[in-house]
């Protein structure tokens, strides 16, 4: 029997000749690495893979409508027999490709890969950095909640900041003049057939490079790339120092994504998929939409940026991060690699990496943003005599009045303006009249909205509050 | 004479190549007019605006700020739920309304408005306004859109319009 499949195998072989063109790919001599920086490349297909496969999958039980979207997604969820998994998955999935695509950058950075002659590995990688973004924002709409409508509307403004021809982009964005029956069908299209067919001929080329152009040896100090030399020295160097990259090199690879892909169904298994937010409906006003973990970062800049060059920024911003990343390779694609040589490099990952890091955690908490939950105010909490009217109704009208959207007093309350507890030491209750009637940075003027009577009370209240 | 024929078959062959290429392109262009139609027409298409009941005279108390929402001009039947719109329709005075959208000018947020503090707040980015619609506190750059509003036979009406783009 052993021998039947054997003669099969023999047969098919040698018609179809795989194993005399892949073998020399999969056994291709590859540098020989002691460190576990060389795999986050692979794991970032591995998860795309991943995404293939749940993609396809959620696709039996998805129906791309703007009608009925989110009526499906309710049915994967709740109904369909490991849906919720499934769903987790690919949501767990997207996040690994994100931050692995991120590592992968950093690390060919890092140890300035991109140089000769890499630079288009790295050129086609920064367009793969795009897309995978892209599939990360598209899929979040495909949810086709009130999140994914408000983020698309959000999308359609961002779009409608650029000069001329802003307007139609949105336009194009959303299938039409408001959210309607053509939007979904449009995200659908984007996310499931013409990005992920972007990334797959992107992918390709990426992999056929790294083939052509072999994989970077691990940089030293003191060993610059000469683009003049550099090609004749690499094969040299490889016929000294290489390994198969199957399996000496690649089950690093292997270990990584494979443990990579069972710890997202873990997660998927243990947190299930993200929850959903609302009906689509752009009619229903009382939600407060937020985006994905992933583009957060953004959520974050878009309320911190100043003001003034809001529109400006938002259509330059990415531009001028698209250029540089796009220009790296040119800007010095000879000399030094290792990072200890390259300081300055070093200083600018940490940077960004802070950055980026610091827009995540202050966007997840959004100081700015009014606490519509804040709850009512309790006697017990304030200062001052309890007994007192005018502190009673001090603390009523400070919530009844909508202070606690943005102050904070007594650890209720939101974050966006300054904590109140003990404004009395520093205001006298003038000076809070002279803040509360005209506002201030950031303050609206309650002057034309209080009645005299109002103010005299919450601005008593607040006094008394040292 | 051995040079002649053989220029002639260089030509046959450029000739050849020129015509395979033509054909390609060809074939390829007549395709790609539908094709870019299909991506492109959102642009193409432009839905008139539309008037639309929201209410009767006497739904809208004097001063009073209430949501309403309505159909979009020109929904196709396979909308459901998003063919519908949403704005804050303000009476200013017995005959005087104005409809905001909900929309805010910053990235399109929806905001809402809080009754006791009079203003509208837009949860995503802190965005506030008073109830004239004018920027009160954070980020937009421009006040509330308005859409037309007219009152016939006790009968309140909105006209319909695109998504309020700010633009630059």
């Amino acid at each position: 029997m052993k021998k039947v499949f054997r003669n099969i195998w023999l047969w098919f072989d040698d018609r179809t000749k795989l194993s005399e063109t892949m073998l020399p790919l999969i056994r291709h001599p590859v540098p020989p690495r002691k460190l576990w920086s060389y795999v986050f490349g692979s794991a970032t297909l591995f998860c795309f893979i991943l995404q293939l496969v749940t993609g396809v999958a959620l696709s039996l039980l998805y129906q791309p409508s703007s009608n009925d979207a989110y009526d499906s997604l309710i049915f994967i969820t709740n109904h369909a027999k490991f849906g919720n998994i499934l769903r987790g998955i690919h949501y767990y999935g997207a996040s690994g490709m994100i931050i692995l695509v991120g590592l992968h950058m950093m690390r060919t950075y890092i140890t300035a890969s991109y140089k000769f002659p890499r630079e288009m590995n790295w050129i086609s990688g920064v367009f793969l950095l795009l897309f995978t973004i892209f599939m990360g924002f598209s899929g979040q709409l495909l949810r086709w909640d009130s999140n994914g409508v408000w983020s698309s509307v959000v999308a359609a403004e961002q779009l409608g900041r650029i000069p001329f021809f802003g307007k139609y982009l949105a336009r194009l964005l959303l299938g039409g003049d408001t959210i309607g029956g053509h939007s979904l069908s449009r995200f659908y299209s984007y996310h499931v057939f013409i990005f992920p067919g972007l990334i797959l001929l992107f992918i390709g080329f990426h992999i056929y490079l790294v083939f052509k152009n072999g994989i970077s040896e691990p940089p030293k100090a003191g060993r610059p790339v000469d683009p003049k030399n550099y090609r004749a020295w690499y094969e040299k160097y490889l016929k000294e120092n290489s390994v198969p990259f199957w399996p000496n090199a690649a089950w690093r690879d292997v270990i990584l994504s494979g443990s990579i892909i069972i710890l997202i169904v873990i997660l998927a298994a243990v947190f299930g998929a993200p929850a959903l937010s609302g009906p689509p409906d752009p009619s229903v006003v009382h939600t407060s939409p937020r985006p994905d973990w992933y583009m957060v970062p953004f959520f974050a800049l878009f309320a911190l940026m100043p003001h003034g060059i809001e529109s400006v920024a938002m259509m330059i911003g990415p531009v001028i991060t698209i250029v540089i990343l796009l220009c790296i390779p040119f800007l010095s694609n000879y000399g030094e690699r290792s990072p200890l040589k390259r300081p300055w490099a070093m200083f600018g990952v940490i940077c960004v990496f802070i950055f980026v890091i610091s827009l995540l955690v202050i966007g997840i908490q959004a100081p700015w943003s009014p606490d519509f939950n804040a709850k009512p105010l309790p006697l017990s909490a304030v200062r001052g005599d309890h007994a007192d009217s005018a502190i009673i109704n001090g603390t009523r009208l400070f919530y009844a009045r909508g202070c606690e959207y943005c102050h904070t007093i007594h650890g209720f309350g939101g974050k966006n303006g300054p904590d109140l507890s003990l404004v009395g030491n520093r205001m006298t209750q003038n000076q809070i009249i002279i803040r509360v009637v005209n506002g201030g940075t950031n303050m609206p003027a309650f002057g034309n909205i209080l009645s005299r009577e109002d103010l005299n009370i919450i601005t008593g209240f607040l006094a008394a509050q040292k | 004479m051995s040079e002649k024929p053989k220029e002639s078959k260089m030509d046959r062959k450029e000739f050849m190549i020129k015509i395979s290429l033509g054909i390609a392109a060809a074939g390829a262009a007549t395709v790609a007019i539908p094709v870019v139609s299909a991506l492109i027409l959102p642009v193409l298409n432009d839905s008139p605006g539309a008037w639309r009941k929201v209410g009767l005279l006497k739904d809208f108390p004097l001063k009073s700020m209430q949501l309403i929402s309505f159909t979009n001009a020109d929904p196709v039947s396979y909308s459901g739920k998003t063919a519908q719109s949403a704005a804050w329709l303000h009476r200013k005075s017995a005959d005087e309304f104005i409809a905001f959208a909900a929309n805010c000018t910053h990235l399109g947020c929806p905001v809402r408005w809080e009754e006791g503090a009079q203003l509208f707040m837009c949860p995503c980015h802190g965005g506030v306004y008073y109830i004239d619609g004018t920027v009160a506190a954070g980020p937009p750059p421009k006040p509330l859109t308005r859409y037309k509003v007219r009152v016939s036979n006790d009968i309140v009406q909105i006209q319909t319009a695109p998504l309020p783009i700010t633009g630059p």
